[in-house]
């Protein structure tokens, strides 16, 4: 090739050239390459625990598994609470690019109400946005079948086959079992890890007392996710344990037999085992249908049951504050004899009435005519009232409070259930502090029928009664067998009665059943020997609503009736209250409830 | 058995330099197969594209520096022209265009500014007497700067940076005087804010301010560099080992095979990785270098030294961009990214170099 310029060139000058500025170049490259090696060793040394942790948060999550909650079975096995499958919807807000179109979308296809809504809204507040949250449960077929057709306009959105629990006794055991229902907003900050995984807690019965036992430990696996939020693979899992299962001694044939024998007149039934304790049937009749509550109730059906005159939402064996009546009578023959204010011989003249010092007012006996001359014995198997207003004289409202506390009236019994009333046992110092008024003595004579100021649970009396059937050895009643909860303790509190004290009052309840007694009838041709004691409750405890009283006043004038009993005599097996509200007479309409209970239990295990 | 050593020893190579690229070019395969999500296919078809570069490289190298000399401008005018039609048909589709689709050939022309550029402007300036005249350098930047203005229109930043890179540093390597290279410095800083007011895209500008604050747009260019530290960090010094790396193999991190590939490099082989990485980098310049000083003409050590600073620019730059330093512009990482066109004008570059070699002064320089 032609040179075209004239150029004289220097060879060695342009190699001495080329290699100084080829060593420059070679010098301002290993700056570079050191200004490099500066950045990485500040990214991957200096700040490295830093980013290790952006890398770690980036692709590693945690998820919950919801652990199942424990089943709840009667004494033989037979479920009381349950798990049934169901669909539910979950929403993971970070894969779904619109949420609040979505979520319009969504209500459009399947019934999001207002609750649902709103308990999402929150749980989106608290929960990572890479977290499922649970936007509706139990879907039923129709709405998990149009929500699958429609799956493809729904990223993000999934449907998850669920536990919901089950109460296939439905209202029978209603009130002891409880019932879960969804964990609500307001405690949602609180809730634990298992209630939010599972979106429900025991909101009352046993389901709420053990609520931390059924709930069982929520699992964890450890997922890595892409950027994507596409789960890639599992790397670590912790299972879920299952809620512990619990068995209860409630048996639900004796709870059948019990609310068939109260046929749907409103009172209460509490059946317990006088040696171990335990609840054997608990009834509170109306009841509801707990399934209701379960993924949260409707306003409707919620407001149906709470405007229900019946009050059917109320346990009455552990809510229900009634006068106890003449069921106290043993006790108070119990605290005569403790107390060496009253013999068995001891006797008094009953002529149908009582007065108080020279008081021209008259205390009548429930017998109009009087009982005569009465005995410990057949003032209890007569129910003689002025053998009584004369025991509580001598006793002192003060030294009643004291002995009949000691069968746990007053105080709540500490049954394995929450919500339990304590009742009221009054003395000088409870009218002084929550009446601000002196005791008087005429109401010392009341308190010692029952009435009064006097007021109890059923499942009191029957606790009372189970002590009375033990000669004071029944732990405090429970539904959850020890030592799943804590092992009960026998009380020694009634150590002071001597065992000839107690045959006393075994001999005087077993008169209540015999010829002559109040609750012949009901139990006279019974396979089996039994002690009870009538009550007839005047009524004002359970009416509180003014507006109540008028509406129904025939019948809410009627008596509450009363029974307690224990069979068999020589070992019992069993001891029981029985309300009926507004049943009329004990003897009438509560002994023969109390009869088909005993019936029920003794007949079938074996009661001579 | 003597004819076939003698006739390898006929065939043209550096055996160090060929060593270094290997190297380099098994760092890359180890790579596609762990950024692929160790998927067999991708470093199967990044082994086929360095067997391709590998037979290029040795055909390159057994021509002689001085049919490169005379090719030199006529492949300049054929990358020029091409260019033009590429601008062209991009004006027409109304966007980014740097494909030219020949049938079944998908085919980058601003690859081959790569080659032509250095290679004219050698060609240009090894006829002269060096240190080049005021004309000379006028001439020999305007050779260069036409090419880059067509590629940066397309738009391709990263390509029309390492071509201009290619161009300045042949000048500068042939003597380009220090009072010319103070008033373009000085130019260039006055023309930045012009630049970047008129003469720089949304996008560009946008990465320019995302250097700077990665987290003003998280989802957006700042996801990258975001990405890419988190990687390279976590790797932390020792790595976390091949096919370890969460970061890029989640997919977290976009273009991870390819422009970003140092970042699953250093999040699997740490920063010691790293410094292995860039003493391969720094031998392969380093005997490129040496090539260069020792090429028995102008032609030959202006074309080396002009390839080798270019190679120097793609390592810093885009290490630069992977770890956060400079901004998002399109360079990958050479011979290390997965992807054929950069391949091939590596090693076809390389290949002349190992020309350049056979033809050195065989007396000591």
């Amino acid at each position: 090739m032609a040179r075209r310029h004239q150029t004289i060139k220097d060879p060695a000058a342009e190699l001495r050239l080329f290699r100084r500025r080829v060593t420059l170049l070679l010098v301002l490259m290993a700056l570079a390459g050191a200004g490099l090696l500066a950045r990485l060793s500040f990214l991957q040394v200096v700040q490295h625990d830093r980013y290790a942790t952006a890398s770690q948060d980036n692709s590693i999550r945690a998820e919950v598994i919801a652990p199942a909650r424990g089943v709840i079975t009667d004494r033989n096995g037979t479920l009381l609470a349950q798990n049934v499958s169901s669909f539910s919807l979950y929403l993971t807000p970070e894969n779904v690019p619109d949420t609040a179109a979505t979520l319009a979308a969504l209500g459009r296809l399947i019934d999001l109400r207002q609750p649902d809504l709103e308990r999402f809204a929150s749980l989106r507040r608290i929960r990572p946005r890479f977290e499922a949250l649970l936007l509706r449960r139990n879907l039923d077929d129709t709405e998990a079948a149009r929500f699958a057709a429609n799956r493809h306009r729904f990223p993000g959105v999934e449907l998850r086959g669920d536990l919901s629990r089950h109460y296939p006794q439905g209202a029978l055991t209603a009130h002891v079992v409880g019932y879960v229902g969804r964990v609500s907003e307001a405690e949602l900050a609180q809730a634990s890890a298992e209630q939010r995984a599972t979106d429900s807690t025991g909101k009352s019965g046993i389901e709420k007392s053990y609520d931390a036992l059924l709930q069982g430990r929520v699992g964890y696996q450890q997922t890595e996710v892409d950027a994507h939020g596409r789960r890639l693979r599992v790397l670590d899992r912790i299972r879920a344990q299952p809620g512990t299962p619990l068995r209860l001694d409630l048996d639900v044939d004796l709870q059948r037999a019990a609310q068939a024998a109260l046929a749907g007149r409103p009172g209460a039934v509490v059946a317990m085992d006088p040696v171990s304790g335990h609840v054997l049937a608990m009834v509170s009749e109306p009841a509801f249908d707990p399934n209701l509550f379960v993924g949260g109730i409707g306003s409707e059906d919620y407001r149906g049951l709470l405007n229900n005159p019946e009050r059917p939402l109320t346990d009455r064996a552990l809510r229900g504050l009634y006068p106890p009546g003449s069921t106290i009578k043993p006790l108070m023959a119990l605290a005569g004899l403790a107390s060496g204010v009253a013999t068995a011989d001891h006797h008094v003249w009953c002529p149908g009435w009582y007065t108080l010092g020279n008081s021209a007012h008259r205390f009548r006996c429930w017998q109009r005519h009087g009982h005569g001359r009465v005995d410990m014995r057949r003032a209890i198997s007569q129910s003689c009232d002025v053998y009584f207003y004369d025991l509580a004289l001598k006793l002192g409202i003060d030294r009643m409070h004291e002995q009949l506390g000691r069968f746990g009236l007053g105080a709540r019994t500490g049954i394995d259930l929450p919500g339990e009333q304590a009742g009221l046992l009054p003395s000088q110092a409870w009218k002084r502090s929550a009446r601000k008024a002196p005791w008087y003595p005429g109401e010392t004579l009341i308190a010692g029928i029952g009435q009064g100021y006097n007021t109890a649970t059923p499942l009191q009396l029957a606790y009372a009664t189970a002590l009375i059937a033990s000669r004071g050895r029944t732990p405090p009643p429970r539904l959850v067998p020890a030592p799943l909860g804590e092992p009960a303790a026998v009380p020694d509190r009634l150590s002071q009665v001597s065992a000839e004290q107690w045959q006393i009052i075994a001999d005087a309840m077993h008169a209540v059943v015999a010829p002559g007694g109040t609750a012949f009838r009901a139990l006279a041709d019974a396979p089996y020997s039994a002690a009870g004691k009538t009550g007839t409750a005047q009524v004002f405890a359970m009416s509180q609503r003014a507006d109540d009283r008028g509406r129904n006043v025939a019948r809410h004038l009627l008596d509450h009736a009363l029974f307690i009993a224990y069979a068999p005599l020589e070992a019992p097996r069993i001891a029981l209250s029985v309300i009926v509200e507004h049943g009329g007479s004990g003897s009438g309409t509560a002994a023969p409830v109390a009869r088909q209970v005993l019936d029920a239990w003794l007949a079938r295990t074996g009661g001579s | 058995m003597s004819d076939w050593i003698t006739a390898w020893r006929r065939v043209n190579v550096d055996w160090a330099l060929l060593v270094g690229l290997l190297g380099l070019c098994s760092v890359g395969l180890m790579l596609a197969y762990s950024a692929g999500g160790e998927s067999l296919p991708a470093a199967r078809s990044q082994g086929i594209r360095v067997g391709i570069g590998l037979l290029l490289l040795l055909v390159a190298a057994q021509v002689p520096v001085g049919w490169l000399q005379r090719l030199a401008a006529p492949f300049y005018l054929l990358t020029i022209i091409l260019l033009i039609v590429v601008d062209a048909i991009g004006a027409i589709g109304h966007g980014a265009q740097r494909w030219l689709d020949l049938g079944p050939l998908r085919f980058q022309p601003s690859e081959l500014a790569k080659l032509a550029v250095p290679m004219m402007a050698a060609r240009y300036l090894s006829d002269r007497a060096l240190p080049p005249t005021a004309r000379d350098v006028v001439a020999s930047a305007a050779l260069a700067l036409l090419p880059v203005l067509l590629i940066a229109a397309q738009p391709d930043l990263g390509t029309s940076l390492l071509v201009a890179a290619a161009g300045l540093s042949v000048l500068f390597l042939a003597g380009l005087s220090w009072r010319v290279i103070g008033l373009f410095t000085g130019l260039a800083a006055a023309a930045a804010p012009l630049m970047w007011l008129y003469g720089m895209h949304d996008y560009q500008r946008q990465r320019v301010l995302t250097l700077f604050d990665p987290q003003r747009d998280p989802l957006g260019t700042g996801y990258h560099i975001i990405q890419s530290t988190i990687a390279i960090g976590s790797g932390g010094f020792y790595g976390k080992g091949w096919l370890e790396g969460t970061q890029t193999r989640l997919q977290f991190l976009p273009e991870s095979a390819t422009d970003f590939v140092f970042a699953v490099f250093g999040e699997e082989f740490g920063l010691l990785g790293a410094i292995g990485l860039l003493l391969l980098y720094g031998f392969i310049i380093g005997r490129g270098m040496n090539i260069a000083m020792q090429a028995s003409d102008g032609f030959g050590r202006l074309l080396g030294g002009g390839l080798m600073s270019t190679f120097f620019v793609y390592v810093v730059v885009n290490i630069g961009m992977v770890s956060g330093v400079l901004p998002v512009v399109g360079v990958p990482l050479p011979l290390v990214s997965y992807g054929g066109t950069s391949m091939v004008t590596l090693m076809l570059g390389f290949g002349m170099l190992m020309g350049i070699r056979a033809h050195r002064k065989l007396w000591p320089a």
